[in-house]
């Protein structure tokens, strides 16, 4: 199988290394060879970071290139913004709605742009919005958007519901798991 | 498996006994995972060249030893280093070093492979986590047979990304006798020159397992084009070419085969190079009269990627499409709540030249703080003022100040302060203590009373120290209170002798640190005046004109209440 690629964005300190620990787990668990690169250090500060997943018969790069992307998981709009020169052209962004406004925006330096979701559509990609922080005050924790993020990306995965519940299992600690469960189907059936 | 777990897999299946290492990323996983194997004895140590000696007195005591670090602390480990080399090792020596092409987290670029060269030491370059572990386990063993330090080189690429690894057992290495051995271990002209050519000779023995060592690897495929590739460039040539371009993918770089280059030179048509940072292996193969590409397509700076190597040689490049709209830069922030905050608004608002040092702090240089004017290298915010001082006198003083956090005082900030308490400059230096190593993750470090397992340790007073080297003006204060921040900088840049602040709360995202709740705004009592923005809180921002607080960041430390002339934040609800 050719190698598939997924983006995970968004701002440091949202609980991107959790989804990518998840994700390369259920993809191990798959039978595929699996590389992902993160990022740690002074980039976590609230600043833009982007994980990146690769997956199928031999990973050579751990790394995305622009117009690589299949999917970009995004915790954050500007964030889906910012990488979608990442995904190619017939792929899916998968992003909360939610708005963090970067320094330059706060100092007022720099405007928030506005109406993204329709401007990446506009672009020709396939983008999947939802309110992931609604849904994951839902499911009990506004921590847990990662999971939600995953559920709505298992749509459209071709692995069953049963191995992702069985990644979540293994990565996430046992007295978060009811509600991680929870925020992924809150996800998923969105 | 992570690739510095990996590297610590490896340490551990090789029988090391002992670890001596400062954080610093992207190589502090090493040692934290290492930690987690009981067989292993692991420590921080204040600093890299404390480490590294540690680590080579274990080597000499006889059992297998690590020490691990970033690019820039074999700066400060090169003392040791370049000796060792001289000396050679008892029992295995490795030294872990992990280079940040791209300065994800680091103040430069610099290519560890020239320590390896100056030093005359062999260095290893994995390309992957599964190479990570094989290289640590090879190291020790080329260490006891060459006689040498080895040195591995890690990436950020390859130190932080995980992929499939084979794990083993562990072997115990039988404990190698100590036997007292002056002339080898004595580093005194009369032995040092009878130790020189014993390096020498080394070297061409390496040179010799070089040229067919199964880590240097030719991968032939089509002859149009060779590759010379080594660590994570690899991956991307792989990436673009897969077989149809030959490749020589080098393990060892230091020192570099000669007779399988031009044997790998002379099966194809055109000869690359690609390596991320400095031309070694080019300047190497245009030394042995070869005609190669290299850098003159591809950058002195930054990473490597599959679509910058396919760009250089005539490889497909992917692309994909951009918003016709500009995109914010979103720079790394000091955190919501963080105790540098309201340190930083003082010394902003008493107009201060703020010399800094390397930490999350050295965030106090971005807007709208912008209170830092200068950061170098670990500890020379305190030798810095002192020679800023020195320099222009009664007219610099009573406002200038240099800022240097718990950990970064413990590595290198000790001997600036004791240079100012011997020559006397009027300098005031603020620590700033949030009781833990924070950029890196979390470290413990001497002055927290927890070692590196979490369990008590000794714990150095940090008031006591300073009165100890002659400072008689050591204050604490609480960067959470506006007010005593400003008292203390003003009285002590007012002061007519050196003087010390501790600015002293633990950093916000610690476990054990209880937050409160987040605050609200009252929309009745704010004028949108914006005075709360000055601290560049990202928890802060403003809609339709009013302050307004995102619940999810804001801890509740109240550093905003305090600026507000209109009381309009609000403090409700339940600690958290």
């Amino acid at each position: 199988m050719q190698t598939k690629n997924i983006m995970i964005v968004g701002v440091g300190g949202q609980g991107s290394l959790l989804a990518s620990k998840l994700l390369g787990h259920l993809l191990l668990t798959q039978g595929y060879d699996v590389k992902v690169s993160e990022v740690h250090g002074m980039s976590q500060r609230g600043g833009s970071v982007v994980t990146y997943v690769r997956y199928g018969d031999r990973v050579y790069s751990p790394v995305i290139d622009k117009g690589e992307a299949d999917y970009i998981v995004s915790f954050e709009l500007l964030e889906a913004a910012r990488w979608l020169p990442y995904l190619k052209p017939d792929g899916q962004i998968v992003t909360s709605t939610q708005q963090i406004d970067p320094m330059p925006v706060i100092t007022g330096a720099a405007a928030y742009p506005e109406n993204l979701v329709e401007k990446m559509k506009a672009s020709g990609v396939r983008v999947d919005a939802l309110d992931c922080l609604a849904l994951a005050k839902e499911a009990g924790s506004s921590k847990a958007v990662n999971i939600v993020l995953l559920g709505r990306l298992s749509h459209y995965f071709g692995v069953d519901e049963a191995q992702w519940l069985s990644a979540i299992e293994a990565v996430v600690p046992p007295k978060f798991l009811e509600l991680n469960k929870k925020a992924f189907a809150l996800g998923r059936n969105a | 498996m992570l690739g510095n777990a990996a590297v610590a897999r490896g340490l551990y299946e090789a029988g090391c006994c002992v670890i001596s290492s400062y954080p610093g990323t992207p190589s502090t996983e090493i040692t934290e995972e290492a930690a987690k194997y009981d067989e292993i004895y692991c420590e921080w140590a204040p600093n890299e060249k404390v480490a590294l000696e540690t680590a080579f007195g274990a080597s000499l005591a006889g059992k297998r030893a690590f020490c691990g670090m970033k690019h820039v602390g074999l700066n400060v480990a090169a003392d040791p280093l370049y000796t060792m080399s001289y000396t050679g090792v008892n029992a295995g020596l490795v030294i872990g070093v992990a280079d940040d092409a791209g300065m994800h987290s680091s103040q430069n670029e610099q290519d560890s492979r020239h320590h390896a060269i100056a030093s005359k030491v062999p260095i290893l370059e994995p390309a992957d986590s599964a190479e990570s572990l094989a290289f640590a386990k090879l190291a020790f063993e080329m260490s006891e047979t060459f006689d040498t330090p080895v040195l591995l080189k890690m990436c950020t690429r390859v130190s932080h990304s995980q992929s499939v690894v084979d794990v083993g057992e562990r072997i115990e290495p039988p404990v190698k006798p100590y036997e007292k051995n002056i002339a080898k271990y004595v580093m005194m002209p009369g032995n040092a020159i009878r130790r020189h050519p014993v390096v020498e000779e080394r070297t061409r023995k390496l040179l010799e397992w070089a040229e067919t060592a199964s880590i240097n690897r030719v991968e032939m495929g089509g002859t149009h084009l060779g590759i010379i590739t080594s660590s994570t460039s690899y991956q991307y040539v792989k990436e673009v070419f897969g077989d149809s371009v030959s490749v020589l993918k080098l393990g060892l770089l230091n020192p570099l085969p000669v007779q399988l280059i031009l044997d790998f030179a002379a099966k194809v048509e055109k000869l690359a190079v690609v390596e991320e940072l400095d031309p070694i292996i080019e300047n190497h193969c245009r030394a042995l009269g070869l005609a190669v590409v290299g850098k003159d397509v591809l950058p002195l700076e930054g990473e490597f990627s599959q679509n910058m190597v396919a760009a250089a040689l005539d490889g497909e490049v992917h692309t994909g499409c951009a918003l016709d709209e500009a995109i914010p830069n979103r720079p790394p922030v000091m955190c919501a709540g963080c105790p540098h905050r309201g340190l930083f608004y003082t010394l902003n608002k008493n107009k201060c030249i703020v010399l800094g040092d390397i930490g999350c702090y050295t965030l106090g240089a971005v807007a709208p703080l912008s209170a830092m004017e200068m950061t170098l290298c670990m500890g020379a915010s305190v030798s810095a003022v002192h020679g800023f001082n020195k320099a222009r006198g009664a007219e610099t003083e009573g406002k200038t100040v240099a800022v240097i956090g718990d950990s970064t005082f413990m590595h290198s900030g000790m001997t600036g302060l004791a240079n100012i308490a011997y020559n006397q400059s009027n300098s005031t230096v603020i620590i700033l203590d949030n009781s833990i190593t924070g950029m890196t993750g979390h470290q413990q470090n001497p002055t927290t009373g927890y070692n590196i397992k979490g369990d008590p340790a000794g714990k150095i007073d940090l008031e006591a120290l300073c009165r100890a080297m002659g400072f008689h003006r050591v204050r604490v204060v609480d960067p959470y209170d506006l007010q005593a921040c400003d008292t203390a900088v003003k009285e002590e840049l007012a002061a007519a002798e050196p003087s010390v602040i501790i600015s002293r709360r633990p950093c916000a995202l610690l476990k054990y640190v209880k937050h409160k709740a987040p605050l609200t705004v009252d929309f009745e009592k704010c004028k949108g005046c914006k005075a709360c923005m000055r601290i560049g809180c990202p928890a802060i921002s403003q809609q339709n004109g009013k302050a307004r607080i995102d619940a999810t960041q804001c801890v509740g430390c109240g550093v905003c209440a305090q600026l507000c002339k209109f009381d309009a934040f609000q403090s409700v609800g339940k600690e958290a």
